[in-house]
């Protein structure tokens, strides 16, 4: 078992490398679970008062803007495709292929950051939409729209924080695997860090409908 | 069995590899994050400890006998956050679990070294946090930080404390995530599931709560945190939030850590009985889904602490049967280690004192837990000193005794020392007395209908309220005295050898105390754990 390759190592804890890559793996998907309950903690508060304060609701998730919101869907799946290109072409030790993947893949999560935080954000922050700052809704309801964008900042804020965790993440594997460190022997970062991307766009696929497309707008 | 005198003195171990504070704080070696730990939740709790005499003290008269009432609640609030957060649910997993798991299963390390002892440098950072938040102004909101008192009313340091649980909060996560790797993975060849030690099921168990749980609590402690600096209306009916889902969520995550706190001690019971009782555990396959079962019941019982929130009648019924439902796992387990005691060979050592303690103790923790799981019943005793001393005999009646006995179990692996077993044992006896003593008072005061969290009370309790403070100074002084002997032994006791207890599990075939990869070579297991008895004379 020990006859590996000279160039795959392991560290001292492990027997072999296969068995470090199924203790990586299996680590960051019970990391993902504590991610799922974490963002659960959120969905279940804003499942609660959207049912509790539906008109509100509806009528602050109809200030968002739903195009901008689906045009940032489409750019965060386009990145979770070049992501796992990034983890296909790591397994065939395709070195270029895999470093101009990971640097798509960080453009298009820089492009989502830029859009939310610039486009959205500051928008709706000049617009007097974010609570307890500047919030001024003329119209019916305003404490529970208030309370919508209390969870919209919140979500997407907490989103907006993993995604730019994720870009400092690649970022530091494009580097790795410029310097030639990955290959069919050892793609274990990328694999884990491609699970870890996938999810923040799961968790973007299910923020998007209940904060843009509830209310039966369109 | 190993029975070859070990090679002694100049044997390189984990302890004498390197010297100096370097080696120990940018350590990896899983026994020494074990003692890095051991020594901060010794600390904390002399904390959470000091501010439960001051408390006891202070209860003697019922006007109080030293405090105003808003020191008092900060008191609590200090022993409450503190015991819990920074001594009970780190201390058996994060001490005795960091130090036995990777040996338990057989393996050099745990999965992932480095994130372990970056777990003991977030709790550090969380502690000293809290720390800073009750002896700089205070916290006042008792440990459940209960909104809206939490978020709007108080203007102490709510803010600072739910941020260093919230922080503490991510090191439980990561130690959980840690052993669930290693136990999945690491395991040594021939080490099945169901040779495993029953310690390793219940830290299992306790992982997988700490996993899913804690990530509940530090989004609530983080809407907390929002709430009081932005003043938006997530849980303050003023602004249109509803305080009862904050307390829904709470609990979501802290009825699920009590068994965080016991179940690892459950696994510590098992160790001890089979071990002096010369005996394999009864029903081992009962005791090791008993813990995964207590694991997921755990979930779904959180409604149990707000039978009087204003929630719903019918989730309160459903939440009281659920709750009676988590008597059948800890009865499987009392039965089990009953039944694993008849006709075995009983030996009396210090471990086994606070292990037997520990049955019964928690039987009575747990039998009161289905008075309180008792609607009706609920209803005369929710906020009484009755709850108090209900979680008191799991906690400390359950939780402690167990850490106890585990620390006085492995002391020997741990340092390769044997401590002096009269005095273990006579502070085994105290810590029994001066518990009984403290807390068996409290259900007669609760019954009685003394409420919980008051700096006074009616002159007619005061009787019950001075025994129940003078047991907690015999208390105090059990738990002195093993401070002094286990210390003294780390320099003046006999050499402890590789197994001194004759004992089953793979910890014990190794050197005391081991090397820092913990076997020579690789151990291969061919037999299941407690393999104690006829088996033992053939192999041995």
């Amino acid at each position: 078992m020990a006859d590996h390759h000279s160039s795959v190592t392991w560290s001292h804890q492990f027997e072999d490398a296969g068995q470090q890559h199924e203790a990586a793996s299996l680590g960051m998907w019970v990391f993902l679970a504590t991610e799922v309950m974490f963002f659960g903690g959120l969905f279940c508060g804003y499942t609660i008062y959207r049912n509790q304060y539906v008109a509100g609701f509806v009528a602050g998730s109809h200030e968002l803007n739903a195009v901008i919101g689906a045009i940032n869907t489409a750019v965060l799946i386009c990145s979770s495709l070049s992501m796992a290109l990034a983890v296909r072409a790591a397994q065939l030790g395709k070195r270029i292929s895999l470093v101009s993947c990971l640097i798509v893949t960080i453009l298009l999560g820089l492009t989502f950051i830029f859009v939310k935080l610039y486009l959205e954000w500051w928008h709706d922050y000049q617009h007097g939409f974010a609570p307890a700052l500047n919030f001024t809704f003329a119209g019916p309801n305003t404490r529970s729209v208030e309370l919508f964008f209390c969870f919209y900042f919140l979500m997407t804020g907490v989103h907006a924080l993993h995604m730019i965790v994720g870009v400092g993440v690649l970022s530091v594997l494009t580097v790795k695997a410029w310097k030639g460190r990955y290959g069919p022997d050892h793609f274990n970062s990328v694999e884990i860090a491609g699970l870890y991307w996938h999810f923040i766009d799961i968790i973007w696929i299910f923020l998007f409908p209940l904060l843009y497309l509830i209310g039966g707008r369109y | 069995m190993a029975t070859a005198p070990v090679e002694i003195d100049t044997r390189v171990h984990y302890l004498n590899v390197s010297y100096g504070i370097k080696s120990w704080l940018l350590t990896t070696d899983h026994k020494r994050i074990a003692i890095l730990y051991m020594v901060a939740i010794t600390f904390f709790f002399l904390v959470g400890g000091v501010a439960a005499t001051l408390m006891r003290i202070h209860l003697i008269e019922p006007n109080g006998a030293i405090f105003e009432p808003g020191t008092y609640n900060k008191l609590f609030s200090t022993h409450g956050i503190v015991m819990v957060f920074f001594f009970l649910i780190p201390s058996i997993p994060a001490v005795l679990g960091n130090f036995l798991v990777p040996m338990m299963v057989g393996a050099r390390d745990v999965a992932f070294p480095k994130l372990n002892l970056l777990s003991w440098y977030i709790f550090m950072a969380g502690g000293l946090l809290v720390l800073y938040s009750v002896i700089w102004g205070g916290v006042d909101t008792g440990w459940t930080f209960y909104t809206p008192l939490s978020t709007t009313y108080l203007n102490s340091n709510v803010l600072s404390a739910a941020i260093g649980v919230f922080v503490a909060g991510f090191s439980s996560i990561l130690t959980g995530l840690n052993f669930v790797v290693t136990i999945h993975k690491m395991r040594a060849p021939g080490m099945t599931w169901f040779r495993m030690p029953l310690f390793l099921w219940s830290i299992y168990a306790t992982s997988v709560i700490q996993i899913l749980g804690t990530p509940i609590l530090a989004i609530t402690l983080a809407l907390v945190a929002v709430e009081r600096v932005f003043h938006v209306g997530i849980f303050d009916p003023a602004v249109g939030g509803d305080p009862i889902l904050f307390q829904h969520m709470f609990w979501f995550y802290s009825h699920p850590a009590v068994y965080i706190m016991i179940l690892p001690s459950m696994g510590v019971v098992s160790e001890l009985i089979a071990c002096f009782s010369k005996k394999r555990i009864f029903g081992y396959s009962f005791v090791a889904f008993s813990s995964i079962a207590i694991a997921v019941i755990s979930f779904l019982v959180w409604g149990h602490h707000m039978f009087l929130s204003g929630q719903s009648v019918y989730a309160g019924i459903i939440f009281s049967a659920l709750s009676f439902a988590v008597a059948i796992p800890s009865a499987i387990k009392v039965f089990n280690w009953t039944a694993t005691l008849y006709k075995g060979s009983i030996s009396y050592d210090a471990p086994m004192l606070y292990a037997l303690g520990f049955i019964g103790l928690f039987t009575m923790g747990g039998l009161t837990g289905l008075f309180l799981a008792t609607l009706a019943e609920d209803t005369h005793l929710h906020d009484t000193y009755f709850v108090i001393a209900h979680f008191h005999y799991i906690m400390v009646g359950g939780a402690v005794m167990g850490y106890l006995g585990g620390i006085h179990y492995w002391w020997p692996k741990i340092t390769g020392r044997l401590y002096n077993d009269a005095w273990a044992r006579l502070a085994a006896a105290i810590v029994f007395i001066g518990f009984n003593l403290t807390f068996f008072p409290q259900y007669m005061l609760g019954y009685l209908g003394m409420p919980r969290r008051y700096a006074i009370y009616s002159p007619e309790f005061q009787v019950l309220n001075v025994m129940s403070s003078a047991g907690a100074s015999i208390l105090a002084v059990g738990y002195a005295i093993p401070l002094v002997y286990l210390i003294w032994s780390m320099r003046y006791g006999p050499e402890a050898g590789p197994n001194p207890w004759g004992a089953k599990g793979l910890e014990w075939q190794t050197p005391s105390p081991p090397p820092t990869e913990n076997f020579e070579q690789i151990p291969i297991v061919t037999e299941e754990a407690y393999a104690y008895g006829a088996k033992e004379v053939q192999v041995g």
